[in-house]
């Protein structure tokens, strides 16, 4: 017996937080992600929800709080969002370094200035090499089931990361969207309890995050990046037993007819679900488009986003972040990189769009993709092209 | 520690480089650092103590002759204690003298 019902998103995360039976709870409310967080607040006030919620005095000490309570073993979950990830930015570092298994939800929001409080992939983008693994996703039950999901790869032996899970600020946050909730029981046995192996333990001392001299660095380092690298392939059975659980599957390369289409456009994030109406339009119209959307963004599934446009000519990127002076997107720089050795690729044609909460809409899409149709033909001059500004 | 640290792999290392072994920092030789070292005339010497209130490293002890001297294996080499001494015992002298 599952329960569906209409819920706030933000609320539905605090709630499946609750399921996964967090015990600390250290977070600093932000806008878009403050009813996850205040929600959370409410839970533990009302007993709901047994477990310590820490409220600090700025991200910074939020992610700080969290890396003490993790570090005795307790299951840790903190938000936020846009400035508030970038103000934790160092502490992310220490986080993943210490492989502490933290779960955060990150409401995605643009970074000032100008202030904007609405959404784009700037803050993401911005935390992509801090070491932690960063779950995408495109709705609400989708975040519900990979925040559920991310307290067990986190805390996998195997693992021991922490993880990210993003989504939409206000596009998911604040929308009210049906939500199929598993049962407690469920969960319960879908996630066992966080048992971390070298706990802070005053019978057992153990020091942390201690001095690295030049001797042990570099080896502290590659431990970390081949423990990352090599979560994959925890998170792909996760995602396995949640399907074969719960009846929802989860990929870290999306498709969406995609299989044998000869252009791709490629999307992370909700704006992939109106990209999915422009591609089911332009099919229509005999057009031959599919859509591939990243969900998993690190570790980077190199294997499957190949696999995924090895047969396609043109491969269509939406940016929601602009990488200044730089080649375009991240994330088209990155897919970029991941086909240049690759002897049969499609050429990718980079854009960046929906910044700072400006939508693209159905139409906007199709407009993307036959403008970058146009550019693999006609050849541009520019490393990417923004869409939508007015000129 | 079984093997010295520059002999320590990748796979060597506890998960996140957590230290399990208490007390494992008395091994890190912070002499290592210094380029002078300390040298006395313990003739002068009124074993009153300030060096070892002011040395920063926490390395002076009283030797058998209840004279106070730094611990080589761990002074950085700062001189605070040659500064601070009333009757000028400690000289800082070059690690290549």
């Amino acid at each position: 017996m599952t329960t569906r019902v209409g819920i706030e998103v933000s609320i539905a995360i605090a709630d499946a937080v609750k399921m996964a039976n967090a015990d600390v709870v250290a977070a600093y409310p932000i806008t878009p992600q403050t009813h996850i967080v205040e929600h959370l607040a409410e839970l533990v006030a009302n007993g709901e929800l047994d477990a310590e919620y820490i409220p600090v005095e700025s991200e910074h000490s939020a992610m700080s709080a969290c890396l003490g309570s993790s570090a005795t073993g307790a299951r840790t979950f903190t938000a936020t969002a846009g400035q508030g990830l970038e103000l934790m930015h160092e502490v992310l570092y220490v986080a993943s370094s210490m492989r502490l298994p933290v779960v955060m939800a990150v409401a995605n929001r643009a970074l000032s200035s100008p202030l904007s409080v609405w959404g784009d992939h700037s803050d993401m983008m911005a935390v992509r090499d801090t070491g932690w693994i960063q779950i995408v996703v495109e709705n609400g039950q989708q975040a519900v089931d990979n925040i559920i999901c991310a307290f067990r790869i986190a805390e996998d032996k195997r693992v021991l990361l922490p993880v990210m899970v993003h989504l939409d600020g206000f596009y998911l946050t604040h929308v009210i969207e049906p939500i199929t909730f598993p049962e407690q029981s469920d969960v319960d046995r879908f996630l066992p309890p966080n048992k971390y192996p070298l706990p802070l333990n005053p019978d057992k001392p153990v020091a942390m995050g201690d001095f690295g001299p030049p001797a042990i660095y570099t080896e502290a380092k590659w431990a970390q990046e081949v423990q990352l690298r090599a979560s994959k392939d925890v998170v792909l059975e996760c995602w396995d037993e949640f399907g074969r659980a719960f009846g929802r599957q989860y990929c870290p390369v999306e498709k969406y007819h995609s299989d044998g289409a000869k252009v791709l456009l490629l999307t992370m994030g909700c704006f992939s679900e109106t990209a999915m109406v422009a591609v089911d339009n332009m099919r229509k119209e005999g057009k031959d488009i599919g859509l591939v959307r990243l969900r998993l963004w690190r570790p980077f599934p190199f294997e499957e986003f190949r696999q995924a446009v090895k047969d396609a000519d043109v491969l269509i990127v939406l940016d929601r972040a602009i990488s200044f002076g730089g080649p375009g997107g991240a994330v088209a720089s990155e897919l970029k990189a991941a086909l240049y050795n690759q002897d049969k690729k499609p050429e990718v044609v980079s854009f960046v769009g929906g910044l700072g909460g400006r939508d693209i809409t159905e139409a906007g899409f199709e407009d993307i993709i036959n403008r970058g149709i146009e550019i693999t033909r006609t050849g541009s001059k520019n490393e990417y092209e923004i869409y939508g500004v007015r000129e | 520690m079984a093997k010295s640290e520059s002999e320590l792999t990748w796979k060597d290392l506890e998960i996140g480089c957590i230290v399990t072994e208490p007390g494992s920092a008395r091994q890190y030789e912070t002499g290592a650092w210094r380029s002078q070292r300390p040298t006395y005339d313990f003739s002068k010497c009124i074993k009153c103590g300030i060096c070892q209130l002011f040395c920063p490293e926490g390395c002076i002890e009283q030797n058998q002759d209840g004279h106070f001297e730094a611990n080589l294996f761990y002074c950085k080499g700062c001189g605070i204690c040659a500064r601070e001494c009333w009757t000028r015992v400690i000289t800082m002298v070059d690690e290549e003298e």
